[in-house]
């Protein structure tokens, strides 16, 4: 295990913004922070790096107790979501910033500096300052200055908000391959599930100070451990509905009737019960457990597929559907749910496993 | 329309330049063409009021002695300036909103004020008449004013910066004097430029604390009568050179301080 906390809380003044935790990232590889915004992100970064020091617990790297440990001493690299570059340095300066300090001779260090920057295709504006370079090419220097460190631990704070969509997605595919050589373990905090999911590698979802899972990134999408994990990780919002086990089976808010087997080794009665957008279909299926009518509010068409968010009883629902969808406002839309793609959980928000 | 663009901005120079204009045209007089007729332009143009100022020592002394405190006061206020606007920018601490607050207020009050006191400790003291005391007694009011100034500047810095040189690996001073002071270092010319120009154009502490040995130009300037009587255009010599200094420190800073204004700190 290269990083592990133990037990591990940050409070500022009365406010948690971490609450006691324990993870161990794995080794080497390409970690994904999961989490909407305020759920702890930055601040659990700023604990891996030392930036911050944690109110409980400790932080534990390659099987040392770095906690206390100055930032200076611990060989990281961060990226932060705004462009952090040194003004007065030039970009090969900027880069090779890390590598001064180590105090390599000039022969060792342009060599490095310069595979980086090829890397990040910044070869052509070594000698102009940060300022005099587009928003993309200042997030490229700070990654390139990441990257060429050599640091065992690379810490990637949002680094692609800030850029523009084109830019973004191009970054997105590079970064992982770029930090795959360097044997880095490497931690990308992100809002975005679907980014998650393209990154690959193994993902920590974090919900109000909490990390609520952490795994392979493609298993903790699929089998969520509790309902705080499913919300991380769906985008749009997983579409809830409660339910209440009866003597003939299960049944829905206002008495809608679901057909899922009542099972009886799990002595609770009620239930919540998860779909993600996609999983909402306006086309029926033998093996549908739900049938609704919704009230459709508001439709946003994306070129090739369409987000209709809708209404039922109190509960606002999005369906993702393929396809352009023209539906007016207060039409009323079938929908149903499909067994194998309901996520149910316990009156403690736990994934109730393999129920169906 | 067309003339109007012209003509604002030329009346809008000629009211500014007039003073100047006329301190400059009576530097080249005798005293006795300004005090005996109306001219708009020496007649009897004469250099003989600027040879007396570079040649008797009671005069060029002046602009020595006010240079010295004036450069040393800036460099004081600066030291002790940078590390406290650090603080105020990046710390926060009990009270730190009032101290901030405090220490501007001090701008407040008119030197004045501080004349007595100032004199009585430093000829308790044995600083009276030094450059150290007019400089010592210039940070009062320059220090607020460079801290607050740095403050803004400071803050306009993420910190973010700072803790990406700590990553890379830089310590505290490192990072402070390889990265921080080059990315600050409009404000740094900015503040600079105010201590120097409030503690260059100070009369009356400057008057108050000095008699012979440090006594500033300013001092110097404004005895009117001397035991060769009016010497107007020796006075306007003087004062014209007095200027100088000034307008070239604001023409260095020039872009430094639009930046400052950009920043709402000015």
């Amino acid at each position: 295990m290269s990083l592990e906390f133990h037990e591990l809380s940050k409070q500022v003044y009365d406010e948690v913004h971490i609450a006691h935790t324990d993870l161990s990232l794995n080794p080497g590889v390409f970690n994904v922070l999961l989490g909407p915004t305020l759920s702890g992100k930055t601040s659990l970064m700023r604990l891996m790096a030392g930036l911050d020091q944690p109110s409980t617990g400790s932080v534990w790297f390659k099987g040392q107790n770095v906690t206390g440990i100055a930032v200076q001493r611990r060989n990281l690299a961060m990226v932060y979501q705004q462009f952090i570059n040194f003004p007065n340095m030039s970009v090969f300066e900027n880069i090779a910033s890390p590598l001064r300090i180590q105090k390599l001779s000039e022969s060792q260090l342009r060599p490095r500096v310069e595979k980086g920057a090829e890397l990040l295709k910044l070869t052509p504006y070594m000698h102009r300052k940060p300022n005099e370079l587009s928003g993309g090419q200042q997030q490229r220097t700070a990654l390139a200055r990441a990257l060429v460190k050599g640091a065992d631990l690379v810490l990637l704070d949002e680094p692609l908000v800030n850029l523009d969509y084109k830019l973004r997605e191009e970054l997105r595919e590079e970064l992982p391959r770029l930090f795959a050589d360097t044997g880095a373990t490497v931690v990308y905090a992100t809002t975005e599930p679907h980014e998650a999911l393209l990154m690959g590698g193994y993902t920590a979802t974090m919900r109000e100070g909490r990390v609520t899972q952490y795994g392979p990134t493609h298993e903790v999408f699929r089998k969520p451990h509790d309902l705080a994990t499913a919300k991380a990780f769906s985008d749009p919002p997983l579409n809830i509905l409660n339910l209440k086990r009866t003597a003939q089976g299960f049944e829905g808010e206002q008495g809608l009737s679901l057909k899922l087997p009542p099972f009886q080794n799990v002595p609770v009665d009620e239930y919540i019960l998860g779909f993600r957008p996609h999983h909402l279909q306006i086309q029926g299926n033998a093996k549908d457990i739900l049938e609704l009518s919704g009230e459709v509010t508001v439709t946003e068409i994306t070129g090739s597929e369409s987000f209709i968010h809708l209404k039922w009883a109190e509960h606002d629902w999005v369906a993702h559907t393929q396809g352009v969808m023209h539906l007016p406002p207060g039409e009323k839309l079938e929908l149903y749910v499909s067994a194998s793609n309901c996520l149910l959980f316990d009156d403690q928000e736990q994934l109730v496993p393999a129920q169906v | 329309m067309k003339k109007i663009t012209w003509l604002i901005p030329t009346v809008y120079i000629v009211f500014l330049m007039m003073p100047i204009y006329w301190l400059v045209n009576m530097s080249f007089k005798t005293t006795n063409e300004i005090l005996g007729s109306f001219t708009l332009w020496p007649n009897n143009f004469t250099v003989e009021n600027y040879v007396t100022i570079f040649t008797d020592p009671t005069w060029f002394m002046g602009y020595v002695n006010s240079l010295t405190y004036v450069t040393i006061n800036t460099i004081i206020s600066l030291l002790v300036a940078l590390p406290a606007a650090y603080a105020f920018s990046r710390y926060r601490f009990l009270g730190d909103k009032h101290l901030f607050f405090w220490l501007l207020t001090n701008r407040m009050a008119p030197p004045a004020v501080f004349a007595l006191p100032f004199f009585q400790l430093y000829s308790a003291i044995g600083l009276f008449d030094t450059h150290i005391a007019v400089a010592l007694s210039h940070c009062l009011f320059n220090i607020p004013l460079a801290v607050w100034i740095l403050e803004g500047f400071m803050s306009g810095v993420p910190k973010e910066l700072d803790e990406t040189a700590y990553i890379d690996g830089y310590s505290f001073p490192q990072f402070f004097f390889k990265i921080f002071i080059p990315a600050i270092a409009a404000g740094i010319g900015v503040a600079a430029f105010f201590c120097f120009m409030f503690s260059w154009v100070e009369l009356l502490l400057a008057k108050t604390l000095t008699a012979v040995d440090v006594k500033p130009i300013a001092a110097t300037m404004t005895r009117t009568v001397s035991t060769a009587g009016y010497e107007l255009g020796l006075l306007s010599a003087a004062g014209t050179l007095t200027i100088v200094p000034g307008a070239f420190v604001i023409y260095f800073v020039r872009n430094y301080i639009a930046k400052g204004f950009a920043l709402g700190r000015l």
